[in-house]
């Protein structure tokens, strides 16, 4: 939506489909988590364009999802350092997580 | 000062190592307090459960401590206990909310398609497990330290398949029973274990030696003691490495007789344990540990015994069908609250009152059938109608195949001999080939249960009824043309092995770990004079 009404304040969206082996699993979430929990804006995950959206520094809520390879996950993020948050987050997942 | 407990010899071995207690928390109960108080206990469990896996997790390494960082992340993420917090605001005792919102987790594990995800359902349960433990005041077990020797009351198949016995170790119990399925894993695994201690296990503290062919423990043992266990532990590895360098030869008797020695498996990790071309093929595949979660999943339980058929490259491989009830519950399936489950609804009977899931294995059966030689065991079996009725089931599940485009075979289809009035009347059952469970054979016959302690004496597989029964099933097999086996833990006994041989037995199906000490028994043998010696 991209509404960015605030000052200083954007919604940044991407996404990237899930390569590695075992999707979103234990590993690859908490990882996911971790580097989400860095940054200052809201970051949320969704495995459709249109969510529902998920709270990516909740490691329990992540792991409901159950995103399987070859899905695509979405990203949005909201606030200061939002643009940076998506592309760290898409740029993990291109990456298999360092897993592979 | 040293001081030697005597118990029940159930799993051979020597090993030495510091106490660990484990309780149980089946059982534990804690007073109710008000919604304050619940909301603080839960609030200090989270807490202090999460300081204990941090604390954990500088100690480990590798895939171990990757396993317990993903534990660390949920227990610091607040969406876990919301919904704990919430039902105790409603006045619900923290125990009971923790419990609740920890079933709704872990069922929502257990129904994803992914079997990776599946299969993160028992690192919630552990989760679980930690968090009651701090809330029910039981010391917490974590990790156990390296060769840590369990001392336990009892301790469920469950658990000794969750804990790391690759680096050593040792089991006590207070109770249990050397026929228990545990102890059949202990002796699979060559974990020492000593059973029936008595009310003395809940004071065993300090450093602990095994010694699970004796029957003894001692506490804090002098050198004098260690010096001895040592040098017989190293007699015990080389003896063991001699059968090993010669398990791939067959097992022939003095005389020349061949026996056919087969693997027990009880799941992927009795695989590991030696080369197919170690044993003449799988005797029994136990399939409830397999498929624990899996009841309607056709196609997971098909790869997991294609994963069996290709391992066995070949060779004939009987994979016994559900063999719930007894002591082996199946949430939902079994019937709760039997007065004495191992005479209750178990195995087939269970089975035929559950078409539906009965069938699903036989399809993934006739399925994986179509990879090599398979055999379809049925446990329990009491009555030829039984089979009878089993068999329909598979016939009726082959003509669906045969409609569709699904590559399957027909598999033997047999049964296990552990009902002592089916023993009696097996020249009555059209069944493609017997195996002999002698655990519960000889516990039903001789009236002693098998995770009783102070009955264990009595369920001896030596018993000349018992062996009377044994013998009378070689024969029916002979005269019906069928093959008989045996699979019970008597197989993988050296001292009943002799009996069994001359009972006419020419097949037995042992755990992965015995095998080679099995064969290495075999050739020690000599048939003619057994049976001068009878």
């Amino acid at each position: 939506m991209g509404d960015g009404g605030e000052i200083g304040m954007q919604e940044v969206k991407a996404h990237a489909l899930l390569t590695n082996e075992v999707g979103l699993h234990a590993r690859p979430s908490v990882k996911l988590t971790q580097l989400a929990k860095r940054f200052a804006s809201t970051v949320e995950i969704a495995i459709a364009a249109d969510g529902p959206w998920t709270d990516a520094k909740s490691p329990v809520k992540i792991m409901r999802v159950k995103a399987a390879k070859g899905e695509t996950l979405f990203m949005r993020a909201n606030g200061t350092d939002a643009e940076a948050a998506v592309s760290a987050l898409a740029d993990l997942v291109n990456r298999k997580f360092d897993e592979e | 000062m040293e001081r030697r407990v005597s118990g029940r010899a159930a799993s051979d071995g020597l090993a030495i190592g510091p106490a660990t207690i484990l309780r149980a928390l089946d059982g534990a109960s804690r007073p109710k307090g008000s919604i304050t108080e619940e909301h603080a206990a839960l609030a200090a469990a989270v807490a202090r459960a999460r300081q204990a896996v941090a604390e954990l997790i500088g100690r480990l390494t590798g895939d171990a401590a990757e396993l317990i960082g993903f534990q660390l992340a949920l227990l610091e993420d607040d969406a876990l206990t919301e919904s704990a917090f919430a039902q105790i605001e409603s006045g619900v005792a923290a125990d009971a909310a923790w419990r609740a919102a920890m079933a709704e987790e872990i069922a929502g594990y257990e129904a994803a398609d992914d079997e990776y995800f599946r299969a993160r359902a028992s690192d919630l349960a552990d989760i679980r497990d930690r968090v009651l433990r701090h809330l029910f005041g039981l010391a917490d077990d974590g990790q156990l330290p390296e060769g840590a020797i369990v001392v336990a009351r009892d301790l469920a198949p469950s658990a000794f398949l969750g804990i790391d016995w690759s680096k050593g170790g040792g089991i006590v119990l207070g109770e249990g029973s050397p026929t228990s399925h545990v102890a059949m894993l202990a002796r699979g695994r060559g974990v020492p274990m000593v059973v029936g201690l008595g009310a003395d296990w809940g004071r065993l503290t300090g450093a602990l030696m095994v010694d699970g062919a004796r029957g003894v423990v001692i506490v804090d043992p002098g050198v004098e003691h260690i010096a001895a266990a040592r040098a017989e532990g190293e007699t015990l590895t080389r003896r063991k490495a001699d059968a090993v360098a010669r398990q791939c030869e067959p097992a022939l008797t003095r005389d020349g007789t061949a026996v056919a020695v087969l693997v027990n498996i009880s799941g992927p990790a009795d695989m590991t344990v030696l080369p197919a071309a170690a044993c003449d093929g799988v005797g029994l595949a136990r399939t409830e540990f397999l498929t624990a979660n899996l009841l309607h999943d056709e196609d997971a339980q098909y790869s997991a015994y294609a994963d069996l058929m290709r391992w066995a490259d070949g060779r004939p491989v009987t994979i016994r069908t559900l063999d719930a009830g007894g002591d082996k519950p199946i949430p939902g399936y079994t019937i709760d609250g039997e007065s004495n489950p191992f005479l209750g609804l178990r195995g087939i009977r269970l089975s035929l009152r559950h078409p539906e899931i009965f069938r699903v294995q036989l399809r993934a059966l006739a399925r994986a059938a179509a990879l090599g030689p398979l055999k379809v065991m049925l446990p329990m079996v009491t009555n030829a109608a039984e089979l009878d009725a089993a068999r329909s089931h598979l016939r009726a599940v082959l003509a669906e195949l045969a409609d569709s485009n699904i590559a399957f075979a027909e598999p033997a289809f047999g049964m296990m001999v552990e009902v002592p009035a089916a023993a009696l009347a097996a020249q009555d059952f059209a069944a493609d080939f017997f195996s002999i469970g002698t655990n519960d054979l000889t516990q039903y016959a001789t009236a002693a249960s098998r995770d009783g302690a102070e009955v264990a004496d009595y369920a001896d597989v030596l018993h000349p009824g018992v062996l009377a029964m044994i013998a009378h099933v070689a024969r029916a097999g002979r005269v019906r043309g069928v093959d008989v086996s045996v699979c019970g833990d008597a197989a993988g006994d050296v001292r009943a092995i002799p009996a069994l041989l001359e009972a006419g037995v020419r097949v037995l199906s042992v755990s992965p770990g015995l095998l080679p000490l099995v064969k290495a028994a075999i050739r020690e043998l000599d048939l003619a004079k057994i049976a001068e010696g009878a």
